[in-house]
Formats: C-alpha cells, sequence, structure tokens
C-alpha cells in the first residue's frame, strides 16, 4: 500500500475534508500536477478545476475546486478553495452559468495578462464541464 | 397617588414586556451558538491565508511598482471607513460603540485635511452617522435580505472596495467592527485593510519555511497579487462573522438586563399596589367605623 499523507480542503465557511489519502490531482494554474506523500514544498494557484482525491484502498473522490491556492509539503498538502464542491453535487445549470461568466471575462478582458487569466478559467470550467459530461 | 387600577395596568403591561425581552434574550442565544460556531469554522482559512502572507510578505520587497494593496497608493489624501454594524437595535451599546470608534477616527482625519468617505454596512451604522457625517457617508449595503452570512456576501463588499481602489476612489480603507471577545465585552475595533499589514511570520515558522524552501508556481510575485484580493474578502468576511457574533451577544447582555429591571420594576409597582390597596380597606374601615360612632 502506498505512503499517506494528510489532505486539507479549506473553504472560507468551513474545514471541508481533513483526512489520509494517497494521491490528489491538483488543477494549478500552470498546469495539473499530482501530489503523492514526499512531496516537494510547492505553493501554487488554482484554476477552476477537478481535485481527483484517491482514498486509502483505492476509492476515489471527485471536488470541484475554484479559485484559491495550493500548499504542498512532505506530508500535508492543504487546499484553499474560494468554492468547493463535490463533483456528484455539481449541477449543470450552475455549471454552465459559471460558463457563461467566464466567457463575459474573456470578452472583457482589457489587456492580454489578464485574458490569458480569463482563458485560463474559462478552460478549466469546460474541462471540468466535458469530463463530468454536463454538457 | 396612582388608582389601583392604573396600578394593575402597569403591572400588567411591565409583564408583557418582561416577556418579550426575556424571549427575545433566548432567541439571541441561540443564534449566539450559531454565530460562534460560523466563526470558529472559518478560523481555518483565515489563518492558513495569514500563514501564507506572512511566508510570502517577507519573500517579496516593497518594491516600487508593487500592488496598491501592499505598499498603498503613494499617498493618503483619501480614506474610505467601511463600518459594519447590525441591521437592528436594541443590542445595548453595540452599534453605538462602533460609529463612536468610526467617528472618532473620521474626525481626527477630517481634522488633519483628508477627505473622509464612508460605506456603511448595515442599516443602524448609517443611521448613527448621519446625524453629523451625511456628506461622507457614500453608501449602505443593506445586509437586511442576508439570512445566513455567507463568504459571497463578504466577497461583494471586497469587490466592491477592489473596484473603488482600481478607481482611484481612495487611498487607505479601514474597517470597522466589533471584535468578539466575550458575551460580555465587544471590543469595537478598527483594522486597516489597504494597504495592508502583513501578519508577521512567527520565529519558528519562518524557519520552518526558510527549511522547506517552497517552490512558487508562478512566482512569488504572482501569487501574491492572486492572494491580496482574495485576503481582503477574508478579512472583511472574519470582520463580518465577529460582528454577527458581538451583535448577539450585546443584544443576549441587553435583554438580560432588562428582564431583571423588568422584574425589579414588577416587584416594587407590586409592593405599591398591595399597599395601597391595604390603605384603602383601612380607610373604608375607620369611615364605618367611626360612621357607627357617630350615631
Amino acid at each position: 500500500m502506498a505512503d499517506t499523507f494528510t489532505f486539507e480542503l479549506v473553504s472560507p465557511e468551513r474545514l471541508l475534508i481533513s483526512e489520509p489519502v494517497e494521491s490528489v490531482v491538483v488543477p494549478g494554474s500552470e498546469g495539473d500536477f499530482q501530489v503523492l506523500a514526499h512531496h516537494a514544498p510547492v505553493l501554487s494557484t488554482l484554476r477552476p478545476g477537478l481535485l481527483d482525491v484517491v482514498l486509502p484502498g483505492g476509492k476515489e473522490r471527485r471536488i470541484f475546486v475554484r479559485g484559491g491556492f495550493a500548499e504542498a509539503g512532505p506530508d500535508a498538502l492543504t487546499v484553499l478553495a474560494q468554492n468547493a464542491i463535490d463533483s456528484a453535487d455539481l449541477n449543470k445549470s450552475a455549471l454552465a452559468q459559471e460558463i457563461k461568466n467566464a466567457e463575459e471575462d474573456v470578452s472583457d478582458a482589457k489587456d492580454d495578462e489578464t485574458r490569458d487569466k480569463a482563458q485560463g478559467a474559462l478552460d478549466g470550467l469546460k474541462l471540468v464541464r466535458d469530463t463530468l459530461g454536463l454538457g | 397617588m396612582p388608582s389601583l387600577k392604573d396600578l394593575r395596568n402597569r403591572i400588567a403591561s411591565v409583564k408583557a414586556t418582561q416577556k418579550i425581552t426575556k424571549a427575545m434574550q433566548m432567541v439571541a442565544a441561540a443564534k449566539l451558538r450559531r454565530a460562534q460556531e460560523a466563526a470558529e469554522a472559518a478560523r481555518p482559512y483565515a489563518e492558513r491565508m495569514d500563514k501564507v502572507l506572512a511566508n510570502l510578505g517577507e519573500r517579496v520587497n516593497a518594491q516600487e511598482g508593487a500592488s496598491p494593496l501592499l505598499v498603498g497608493t503613494g499617498s493618503d489624501k483619501v480614506h474610505l471607513l467601511v463600518v459594519a454594524t447590525a441591521e437592528r437595535g436594541l443590542c445595548g451599546g453595540f452599534n453605538s460603540n462602533i460609529a463612536r470608534l468610526a467617528r472618532t477616527h473620521a474626525k481626527k482625519l477630517l481634522d488633519q485635511g483628508k477627505m473622509v468617505k464612508i460605506l456603511c454596512v448595515g442599516r443602524k451604522g448609517r443611521d448613527a452617522l448621519r446625524r453629523d457625517m451625511s456628506s461622507n457617508i457614500i453608501d449602505l449595503i443593506d445586509m437586511k435580505a442576508v439570512k445566513k452570512l455567507g463568504f459571497e456576501d463578504a466577497d461583494k463588499i471586497g469587490t466592491r472596495v477592489l473596484e473603488m481602489l482600481d478607481n482611484g476612489e481612495f487611498d487607505v480603507c479601514t474597517l470597522f467592527f466589533s471584535e468578539f471577545q466575550s458575551i460580555l465585552t465587544q471590543e469595537p475595533t478598527a483594522l486597516q485593510l489597504i494597504p495592508v499589514n502583513l501578519p508577521e511570520a512567527s520565529e519558528s515558522e519562518t524557519e520552518q519555511g526558510s527549511q522547506a524552501g517552497y517552490e512558487y508556481e508562478p512566482d512569488e510575485d504572482e501569487i501574491l497579487a492572486d492572494l491580496l484580493p482574495r485576503n481582503i474578502s477574508t478579512q472583511i468576511y472574519r470582520g463580518l462573522l465577529e460582528n454577527a457574533a458581538s451583535e448577539q451577544g450585546a443584544r443576549m447582555t441587553a435583554m438580560d438586563n432588562a428582564t431583571r429591571n423588568a422584574g425589579d420594576m414588577i416587584d416594587d409597582l407590586t409592593l405599591l399596589y398591595n399597599r395601597s390597596r391595604q390603605a384603602q380597606i383601612t380607610k373604608e374601615l375607620i369611615e364605618i367605623v367611626s360612621g357607627a360612632e357617630a350615631l
């Protein structure tokens, strides 16, 4: 059995998850990365996307997160997300609304940098939609 | 000397008031518990945010061109005061304490020749400040519709403040709220939001941080630029939660006092009522007896 580490998911309102896990795939703003136990310390911002959590015993859990950052260390991963919803509870219309907002952000962007950022967020949301088949 | 009927009416009316204050106290106690739980639950996020910001703040020096959130706009002419109060009264000195702190602060700034803009969150603060500062109040954010305080509510205020900063409408932003210390004491507090006071990293954490040698993705500056606006909303959210708990605590204490006071009044009035009744009976007896003797 693979080593486990502590995974904490925190939203502004409360601590959502704090439990040992085997691995987590984090949607970083510069690209997805997988965190296993004994990971080198990294601090990364997030783009909207899915956290793929593998619990000890191989059970998987998917959580949609939006906005925030992740802090990985050798024995712990902490994700601070502005929004976090279990993918099972994610509904189609809410996601469609998010995508619409993101599209508006892209077209409203005044300079290249903000447009890049907004585009990244939009791509992340679309990827979520396609992965979960909520199109 | 009030008549017996008047006294009876007054006792009944004080009793009715006591019932209301008693009920309000119990409602406030229940709400206080929930508000405290909410404040408790929000703590991990704020703490981690503080920790990361402290770590980052040390690495990123306040160089020129850094975010105005960190170093300010370069002047301190225009001050924005965000005054967070309750939507309802009947909670002792809660609202007026916050308003008084904000007013003193504003007066001080005005004396120094600065410009002051006030953004009220919650109706009671505006009511209190309207009398002598109405020209400084720019807007009121109504929280009446908010049943359960969520992060979105704080985020709306945060976004608003950031928009105003982008438009160059102010230089320094301070949040006024009441810090919850215990049910009996709530401390009105002023917290400077912009430019931000970065929390100091404690000794042990700094050591850990440097040993761990974090890798930043993207680089520190960008992460900091992403985090600082988020931190504004987080701070406002924390302030609002503290406020909610303080409000209920203050109301509970105020209503407890009112209930006890009503009890004292009922005792006094009942004593007076009984005495007057007794006096009247004695008077009637004397009249009868002296009438009989006269015959």
